[in-house]
């Protein structure tokens, strides 16, 4: 396949250097993404260590089940990105769309479950900031959903990003001649985003929820 | 162009004050429109666009100090009043520090140079490339709106609880300002990382790379790790504010220093953000003015990647009277002291490139000089506030100004200027005036000196920091400061002069002015837009000057 | 491509597996070993995604040095904070 099919353009010289480097950037992103939300991290555990007892208290009252559930809807929509990753490399188009269409789904289904949970905290007067009547039984427990908020934000944030581009791509593979598996590196790509924002809730759900 | 020729006009290459045909073709002229420029994605216009704006902000910075300078010559606040003072300081370090240090060297002539120094064709991404400029235009407008509505009196470090609850500056859109540059530093960082990986040419291996190559890949590293810290930690001030969603509330049991620790995290690596392509800078300097292969290549090379990697260890110094515990302070001030052994490697090396080198005393190297001097200075007094039982003492006072401001002003910005005076004839294709060169050079070490070092003594008899009302048995010495500042104004605006000169009427550089080795001088100067006609294959070591011999014939 | 899949599926079994598992652990009393055996599932479960989904086994060596910088310098953001809020109160 000449490398103008396969789109390679300055500086590079072979199709290969340049998914090289193009896998690269990729991981040198992600890895600022863990440091973005290291920070995060940072204050859960300063939190963790100085207000020990109370921040277990504050998790108990997350709804353990939603966030469980939104953790098999995330960890399911990284096996389809994979499958859909997967399907790039060997040119079968409607399993590989098929798989990005089903990660976003879940997505938007995790979404879902995440305002649920909102609501029912809002109702509960537990969702803090923007002026809203929340009480909470401590200054810790504040923290500790001040903390929460702003992390499931955040990564929601991430996730919406990521939904849009996994549906974006879906409808260029499906509708347009993108050619695969010529340019699989963006399937690639893409799908090593969706993950990292997996990754992410692998860790704050355990260490929002499950605190104890 | 040795110091022994004072008249160039005689130099091969100097083909009259026209524009020579290297101009002609060069990347300077391909394309006039203002869309060639815009939306650029070449390197080395790119690397002229970022030149234009943080010299731009080097000067508005600069206004802020004329202001802390002259508010300065009198004990008491006359010139401002104490919200102008801290919105004035804190306006002189968000500038200089994001908008000026960090990018410098990097956008400029890391942008320019690495992909000539290591054979390729353009940075890998070169798009993102781009959009990087953009994004550090975005922050700087939004830095600007601040400064036109007010300022912020936080300081440039945005401690909490004043940032996140009390002040009343314009704080979020200062904090989004940096936020959004972040992201510039950050691609920039991205890019220079896989270009190095990806794009050498065949032969350029990393025992072959310019040290100027090694710096900035281990600046990168720093780029991309500590910058996040920054973004989160911004946001989470900002998220305070507007939201009302806040994790360092006291009252509620959150703890300042969950902030600082935080913004140092990144702030500290910052410093070496600052430094490290100045340090690459510098290797090259030397090297080129010995006319002698580096000493100790690997050790050189080896200490940029030490730094960016003990630099990330080291940031609690700054908290060491904050309420940290004592163990982790300790813990600290030993990795601070750790941290500056391979910067001491570089000096030594440095140091022994000279000995027995034939050195020209031209511009560039009398920068060189400069900052070994002024690093060295900065570097051992840096030693000196790693110790918690001196820092005690000095922490918040002028001796802490004075030490960052040696190396960030005396390092950094001497390098900046080196580089500027060493690779101009490369970037413009024009040759400049030598005696002019040097009289700037030695006048920004006057300058500087004057300004800076009585600061050490201020700071040491225990005037704070950031307090324009002081003692005034301490007047003396902070108007030889300011006299000193006035100095290195004049010297800073000296080169305008004389380069913008050179643009017009100086003649043509050759491809190789400086007669060095290095691939960027293997190309006409400026360059072509695409850099090399065909991708170089390189053979020989880096810095391969023919080195005498014992009894290799007398001087 | 389908033992390729397979293997996904397989993975995303254990990861599912492990979810339980810490859920169900979240529910003894383990005190203080409560949040290492969250935290070393969590980073089984991460290291399954990264090195399967993610594909690292098949990526190139500077690839897999780029993804343990992140897990080092992100260890190096905890671990220094943590000692000196922990330490704060001894002595």
């Amino acid at each position: 396949m000449p490398d103008e099919a396969l789109h390679v353009h300055e500086p590079y010289q072979t199709a290969a250097q340049q998914a090289e480097a193009d896998t690269m950037g990729m991981y040198v992103f992600l890895a600022t993404e863990v440091m973005l939300f290291g920070g995060l991290f940072a204050a859960a555990l300063m939190l963790r260590t100085v207000h020990h007892d109370e921040v277990i208290a504050a998790s108990r009252q997350l709804h353990i089940w939603i966030g469980t559930a939104n953790t098999v809807l995330l960890l399911t929509s990284s096996l389809f990105v994979a499958t859909a990753v997967v399907a790039a490399r060997t040119g079968t188009r409607r399993l590989c769309a098929g798989g990005l269409i089903g990660g976003a789904v879940l997505g938007l289904c995790f979404m879902a479950l995440k305002a649920v949970e909102y609501y029912s905290e809002y109702r509960e007067g537990h969702l803090p900031g923007f002026g809203l009547p929340a009480h909470f039984s401590n200054g810790a427990e504040h923290l500790f959903m001040n903390l929460y908020l702003i992390a499931t934000g955040l990564h929601a944030f991430h996730l919406a990003v990521g939904i849009v581009l996994l549906l974006s791509l879906a409808a260029r593979v499906l509708w347009t001649s993108f050619p695969l598996p010529e340019r699989s590196i963006t399937v690639t790509l893409f799908g090593l985003y969706w993950h990292l924002v997996d990754v992410i809730w692998i860790f704050l759900f355990p260490v929002l929820y499950l605190a104890r | 162009m040795t110091s022994e020729r004072a008249d160039y006009a005689d130099l091969p290459g100097a083909a009259g004050y026209g524009e020579s045909e290297a101009i002609q073709k060069s990347y300077l002229r391909a394309g006039h429109t203002l869309r060639s420029w815009f939306l650029t994605t070449d390197h080395k216009r790119i690397a002229i666009l970022y030149l234009i704006s943080v010299t731009f902000f080097f000067f508005v910075g600069g206004a802020a100090a004329a202001l802390i300078r002259a508010d300065l010559l009198t004990p008491q606040g006359d010139l401002l009043s104490n919200e102008g003072y801290n919105r004035a300081f804190t306006l002189h370090g968000v500038i200089m520090v994001w908008f000026f240090l960090i990018p410098s060297i990097p956008t400029t002539f890391g942008n320019f140079l690495i992909p000539l120094m290591i054979g390729a064709r353009d940075l890998a991404f070169p798009r993102l490339n781009l959009l990087s400029w953009y994004i550090y235009v975005l922050g700087g407008l939004c830095t600007i709106y601040v400064l036109i509505s007010g300022g912020v009196d936080t300081g440039w470090t945005f401690y909490t609880p004043l940032s996140s609850m009390f002040s009343n500056g314009h704080v979020v859109m200062a904090a989004t300002a940096v936020f959004i540059v972040g992201f510039s530093s950050i691609l920039t960082g991205l890019n220079f990382i896989v270009t190095v990986h990806k794009l050498r040419c065949p032969g350029m291996s990393w025992g072959r790379l310019p040290l100027f190559v090694w710096s900035h890949y281990a600046t990168s590293v720093i780029l991309v790790l500590a910058t996040p810290v920054l973004s989160i930690t911004l946001a989470l001030i900002a998220a305070e504010r507007v939201f009302q969603l806040g994790i360092f509330d006291p009252a509620l049991g959150g703890d300042p220093l969950l902030y600082q620790h935080l913004f140092w995290f990144y702030s500290h690596p910052a410093v070496y953000i600052m430094v490290l392509p100045a340090l690459g800078v510098i290797s090259e300097l030397i090297t080129a003015a010995a006319r002698k292969p580096i000493f100790g290549y690997w050790f050189v090379a080896g200490s940029s990647i030490a730094i960016a990697l003990l630099a990330f260890l080291v940031w609690g110094h700054h908290m060491f009277v904050a309420g940290q515990s004592m163990y982790a302070s300790e813990i600290f001030s030993f990795l601070s002291l750790a941290v500056a052994v391979p910067s001491g490697i570089k000096v030594y090396n440095w140091t022994a490139t000279l000995y027995k080198g034939h050195i020209s005393l031209d511009p560039p190297f009398l920068f060189a000089m400069g900052f070994v001097g002024l690093f060295v200075v900065g570097g051992l007094t840096g030693l000196i506030l790693a110790m918690v039982a001196i820092d005690v003492h000095v922490h918040d006072t002028y001796f802490v100004v004075a030490h960052f401001h040696y190396i960030m002003v005396g390092g950094t910005v001497s390098a900046f200027f080196g580089a500027l005076h060493y690779w101009w004839p490369k970037i413009t294709g024009r040759l400049y005036n030598l005696v002019w060169g040097r009289v700037t050079a030695v006048l920004i070490f006057v300058g500087f000196n004057l300004t800076f070092f009585p600061q050490f003594i201020l700071g040491y008899l225990g005037m704070p920091r950031r307090y324009h009302v002081y003692d005034p048995h301490l007047q003396v010495l902070n108007d030889m400061s300011s006299s000193g500042a006035a100095i290195l104004a004049v010297a800073y605006l000296i080169p305008f002069v004389y380069l913008f000169y050179s643009l017009r009427y100086s003649p043509a550089a050759p491809a190789n002015p400086w007669d060095v080795t290095g691939l960027e001088w293997t190309v006409p100067s400026p360059p072509p837009k695409h850099n090399f006609d065909e991708i170089p294959v390189v053979t020989t070591k880096p810095y391969n000057y023919p080195v005498e011999q014992k009894g290799d014939g007398d001087a | 491509m389908s033992a390729h899949i397979r293997l996904m599926v397989a993975v995303w079994l254990g990861l599912l597996l492990l979810l339980a598992l810490t859920v169900g652990l979240s529910f003894l009393p383990l005190g203080d070993l409560s949040p290492l055996a969250s935290t070393g599932i969590a980073a089984a479960k991460a290291a399954l995604v990264v090195w399967f989904f993610m594909h690292l086994r098949q990526d190139s060596g500077i690839i897999r040095l780029v993804a343990l910088a992140a897990v080092v310098w992100i260890a190096i953001l905890l671990t220094l904070p943590w000692i000196d809020f922990s330490s704060r109160h001894w002595l």
